[in-house]
């Protein structure tokens, strides 16, 4: 079994190599190689969790053998496999469930590059939580940049190509910020693998000096983090990157890519910078701050929306603010809460995507609400799926988002940082969140004089299988708690 | 503090360029002029993380004549790392222009304000 160690590894080639051989292939057999791929890197990350909770401690793996100072290192505790078996699940199922939009939207000979770019997200995601050093992180980043700029702008309309503009530019914005925090920091320790700079951050802090440089280093690495995954006040190129991108790409976006980089960043918070370091800079009241207004903001822009995908995409943004307001509740428990809900959003929002565009296009390809009065009757597929994952958004008991939401409140109720103001918030955004997605499903539902055609079930079979196994894993995951928050509790602790 | 200015000169020469990348980036409307703005702000970094493995009267660290005492060389790590990151610059510029070749085509202009009022105008044609 110890031969799992090397899973991480050979995934990261693996995908690499697919993405290569992709690119010459033909659509159909692009297509194959990387679902197979990512269903093989979902058995990888099943095997290598048993055997990482089999052992029960975190295995360091040096690549090519070479000791600390010289190699490249991985690191394999409880989260991390976790998180890529939950990232690779929600990768099969979208390219599954997309496939009939990846067809329609995208020309022919274009079709297999789609492939090559979800493999490189994958191996980027991968990287992104295993890696052990902070340079390679960087580097991954940029490579998930292009990559997932690449998934947005390969439908070619005039709206993806000025979508992925914005995007490119606050993603490098982002990236910049990063790369400039990480040589700050290599410049005060001279380290660059993560266990070697939380040792020289943790002596250079405890020492006294240097404080300021410290401090830049901490603020630039979060914020850039921050402006990639989407934070409020960042989170403007959110709707039209998620609004006009094809369905399998949105729910990628918004479920992986934004949540590899928060990933990411509790990574650093918790190996490179210590949580004491880091909580004793103050980012976190930041985070906390951006991440309370963002769940206010992006709601009620959501809620004045009336376009079906930009609604989703604005309460994507309110998301990510849930996400760091967790983390900004600063203690084991709110990074529980914020690790709990990054796989809630991983696997409703592309859910809600999918369901969204299969009952857009029922009503003739019209994403304005009342164009899509009685989609639900006339696609009652996707309108059932649409309705279950909008109540798990809402935060309904026997789905994630409730006990998402209980976390938070929970969160704040054992550490008492800022519990009223915490369920103020949690309160006001629920009340918008039922708002803006009762009045979708009112509407879905709601019967007018001129019947939309119904759409018949035999060319849904791939959609349905994906959205009946998303909603399968959220009732699953919303019902038998424990196990899930066990497993979250270990490995925050293990971090 | 003009003695320390001085000794941080290629330090505070990298600030000043990360932020003339930085305001530019955000304040100019022109694309081309944006790409221009990322290419100093990633160029400022690299000049930082020069200086900083630099070390005065040693050489590159690629052996020669057969000397292989360490002070004869400097630390070879930063500038691997700047390699890296102008590959990396390289590549999401090549991405970028070409972006801005496809918008230039579609819509005659690089004003993104223009751009954007353009496919607003688009999207509610085709609504």
């Amino acid at each position: 079994m110890s031969f799992c160690v090397n899973f991480p590894l050979f995934c990261v080639v693996a995908c690499l190599l697919c993405a290569v051989i992709s690119s010459v292939l033909k659509d159909k057999a692009a297509r194959l190689v990387s679902m197979g791929l990512t269903l093989a890197v979902l058995l990888c990350n099943l095997f290598l969790l048993i055997y990482i909770l089999q052992e029960g401690s975190s295995v360091t793996y040096l690549m090519g053998h070479y000791p600390h100072p010289w190699g490249n290192e991985l690191r394999i505790s409880i989260l991390e496999p976790l998180f890529c078996l939950a990232f690779s699940c929600v990768l099969l199922l979208c390219l599954l469930g997309g496939r009939k939009h990846i067809k329609d939207d995208l020309r022919e000979e274009k079709r297999n590059l789609y492939y090559v770019m979800a493999d490189l997200v994958l191996s980027s995601l991968l990287v992104l939580s295993y890696t052990n050093d902070i340079f390679t992180g960087y580097v991954f980043i940029e490579i998930c940049t292009l990559s997932s700029c690449g998934l947005l702008m390969i439908r070619q309309i005039g709206r993806t190509t000025l979508a992925s503009v914005r995007y490119m530019i606050f993603s490098l914005l982002g990236s910049g910020l990063f790369l400039l925090g990480v040589v700050v920091a290599y410049s005060l320790t001279g380290q660059l693998l993560m266990p070697s700079l939380k040792a020289s951050i943790a002596s250079i802090y405890a020492s006294g000096e240097y404080r300021t440089p410290l401090m830049a280093a901490i603020c630039l690495i979060t914020v850039g983090l921050c402006i990639k995954s989407g934070l409020f006040p960042f989170h403007f190129w959110m709707p039209d990157t998620y609004g006009c991108a094809t369905p399998a790409s949105s729910g990628i976006l918004s479920g992986l890519v934004s949540k590899g980089y928060i990933f990411f960043l509790l990574k650093i918070i918790f190996d490179v910078f210590g949580t004491e370091v880091f909580y004793a800079s103050g980012m976190q009241n930041v985070l906390y701050a951006f991440g309370a207004c963002g769940i206010v903001v992006g709601s009620v822009s959501a809620l004045r929306e009336n376009d079906i995908s930009r609604m989703i995409a604005y309460s994507s943004a309110a998301q990510i603010g849930y996400i760091y307001l967790g983390i900004g509740i600063s203690g084991n428990l709110g990074v529980i809460a914020a690790l709990y809900h990054i796989l809630t959003h991983a696997m409703t929002k592309p859910a809600l995507f999918l369901a969204a565009a299969r009952l857009s296009d029922t009503a003739g390809g019209a994403r304005r609400f009342k164009d899509l009065q009685g989609a639900g009757w006339a696609n009652r597929t996707a309108g059932a799926f649409f309705t279950f994952e909008a109540f798990s958004m809402i935060g309904l008991p026997l789905t994630m988002g409730f006990i998402s939401k209980y976390l938070f409140a929970l969160a704040a109720f054992r550490t008492g940082v800022r519990m009223i103001l915490t369920l103020v918030v949690l309160a006001v955004s629920t009340v918008l969140n039922t708002l803006y997605f009762a009045r979708t499903v009112i509407r879905l539902y709601n019967k007018q004089e001129t019947e939309l055609r119904p759409c018949p079930m035999k060319k849904q079979a791939s959609y349905a299988f994906a959205a009946l196994l998303l909603a399968g894993v959220n009732v699953g995951c919303g019902v038998f708690v424990r196990p899930l928050l066990h497993l979250l509790s270990k490995g925050v602790d293990l971090f | 503090m003009l003695q320390n200015l001085w000794d941080h000169r290629i330090a505070c020469a990298a600030v000043v360029l990360f932020a003339i990348g930085f305001a530019t980036l955000l304040l100019h409307r022109n694309l081309m002029k944006k790409i221009i703005a990322l290419n100093i702000m990633d160029t400022a970094t690299y000049l930082f993380l020069t200086s900083l493995g630099y070390i005065s009267n040693r050489t590159a660290s690629i052996i020669t004549d057969g000397v292989t005492e360490m002070e004869r060389y400097v630390n070879p790590l930063p500038a691997g790392l700047v390699l890296t990151g102008i590959v990396v610059s390289v590549s999401v510029t090549a991405v970028l222009l070409g972006l801005t070749i496809r918008l230039y085509q579609r819509y005659h202009t690089l004003n993104l304000d223009e751009i954007y009022m353009m496919a607003q105008q688009e999207q509610e044609e085709d609504t």
